[in-house]
């Protein structure tokens, strides 16, 4: 069997490209590495000494403020130096290939990159041709790949999922919206399932769904309603705007109609469920803004526990090599 | 070899340091067997401000070559340190690193007046210049081997353990 790739030969974690396949130990020690970071934000000095003298290099082949950001602020918090590079405007407009840039940036002494690409499976690739050109020394974490997988935004919505409701085995979890287009949906699934969640679900119109999503371990919902009966757990996805331009769906007052989260529909889940999205949100459309801003949302702690959780896994990647 | 009774170090221990707090001076525990002493001497000490905690898990110099240890836990400081009176208290001194690195994170929280060091046992072996300011017991011990502290139903014992 082939060994995976994310984790080198004692098992401990070399990259993070995906949480599909992830042993439940990594991911609960993950977690809870998370922890201790979380209090280090609420002091003066918010630095630790951890990545003194490493350089991380954000690599983003496709624009995101906002993920940049909070790996930005994880990195710095870490004490390391972390440069920017905005691809998408830059040389491989010129004709460089992505492996060359890699090969550039890795001479300038990277010790770490934070990759976003639009095509799936780029960070795997920057992981593999690092080991197969022996520099298995720098590490990968993918911050989002076309359709596959951004583990971190996963990882941080377990913590805020195990932070409200701490065991996972006894959870009825729903998401909601546009699964087909979502990396970040298919990061939750695999992580919910792989922490013993029993009962996911997957609510979305039939043009927005995946056609093995049930292979995946989701019970299917066309009505939202019958869908949020009883959950603990709402996880609302962002409906990219660019999707009306096709003919997946009709408009976005219609899509609000049947798929977005209002009072009404929230009252259908348990009285304590709480309300997750990963950003930026389209109030109106697929989330109700009574709702974004209502006491069952915990979307801001959900940004704050991002950093503490990519803090940890920088500082998880970057010990015990030397 | 026997070791010492850890009730009876703790006893002299606090003796030693009583002559020299005042009901502000906040005793910091290192984890795990110096967060059990410091809640201890808070009790015979009387002090006033409730003792914190260290965990240096993000402050070690071997993180490079070891990573983060699998049990990291957050610390917690709830006092003041600009400007307080500060005493570590850890249960064996060897090396010096850990105190190192203690020092090094007490700072990332402000510029304590005065910084002290309480340890039950101190086994030499230092490689940093680090001494304690209070100290109940020396003790050669056998290379190979250290001493850990245990607590069983809030009492206090040593056991060596062979590395």
């Amino acid at each position: 069997m082939a060994r995976n790739p994310q984790l080198n030969r004692h098992g401990e974690l070399q990259h993070l490209l995906t949480t599909e396949g992830l042993p439940r130990e990594v991911i609960t020690r993950i977690l809870d590495t998370a922890e201790p970071f979380t209090v280090v934000a609420e002091r003066e000095v918010k630095k630790l000494p951890l990545l003194r003298g490493k350089s991380v290099f954000n690599l983003f082949f496709e624009n995101s403020t906002r993920t940049r950001t909070t790996f930005e602020i994880a990195a710095k918090r870490l004490s390391a130096d972390v440069i920017n590079l905005n691809i998408a405007t830059s040389s491989t407009n010129k004709g460089e290939t992505l492996l060359d840039t890699v090969d550039n940036l890795a001479a300038m002494q990277a010790d770490m990159f934070v990759v976003r690409h639009a095509s799936s499976g780029a960070p795997y690739l920057i992981a593999q041709h690092l080991e197969a050109t022996g520099r298995d020394h720098i590490h990968v974490i993918n911050a989002g790949d076309g359709r596959h997988a951004h583990p971190t935004q996963g990882l941080l919505d377990m913590y805020t999922i195990r932070h409200y409701k701490s065991d996972f085995t006894q959870l009825s979890v729903a998401i909601i919206g546009d699964i087909l287009h979502s990396r970040v949906a298919r990061s939750q699934i695999h992580a919910l399932t792989t922490l013993g969640v029993p009962d996911l679900r997957a609510i979305a119109p039939k043009t927005l769904l995946p056609a093995d999503i049930e292979r995946l371990g989701c019970r299917v919902f066309h009505d939202m309603r019958e869908g949020l009966r009883g959950v603990d757990v709402v996880m609302m996805l962002r409906l990219q705007n660019e999707r009306m331009e096709g003919s997946l769906l009709p408009s976005s007052q219609e899509y609000f109609k049947f798929f977005g989260l209002t009072e009404e529909k929230l009252a259908l889940a348990k009285p304590d469920a709480i309300v997750l999205h990963p950003g930026p949100m389209n109030r109106g459309v697929e989330i109700d803004s009574a709702v974004a801003d209502g006491r069952q949302a915990v979307i801001l702690p959900q940004v704050t526990f991002g950093i503490a959780v990519r803090m940890a896994v920088m500082a998880m990647l970057a010990g015990g090599n030397a | 070899m026997s070791l010492p009774d850890a009730e009876k170090l703790l006893l002299d221990l606090a003796d030693r340091m009583r002559p020299h707090v005042t009901p502000d001076t906040a005793l910091v525990g290192l984890h795990t067997g110096g967060v059990w002493l410091a809640e201890r001497l808070h009790g015979l000490l009387g002090l006033a401000q409730s003792p914190g905690s260290l965990d240096v898990s993000f402050y070690r110099d071997d993180y490079a070559k070891r990573g983060l240890s699998r049990d990291t836990r957050s610390s917690a400081l709830p006092f003041e340190v600009e400007g307080g009176h500060l005493i570590l208290v850890d249960d064996v001194l060897h090396t010096g690193r850990t105190i190192r690195a203690a020092l090094n994170e007490l700072f990332d929280y402000g510029r304590p007046a005065r910084v002290e060091l309480a340890v039950l046992i101190d086994r030499g072996g230092r490689e940093l210049p680090v001494a304690p300011t209070y100290c109940a017991a020396t003790l050669e011990l056998p290379s190979g081997s250290r001493i850990k502290l245990a607590r069983e139903a809030d009492t206090l014992s040593l056991r060596l353990v062979q590395e």
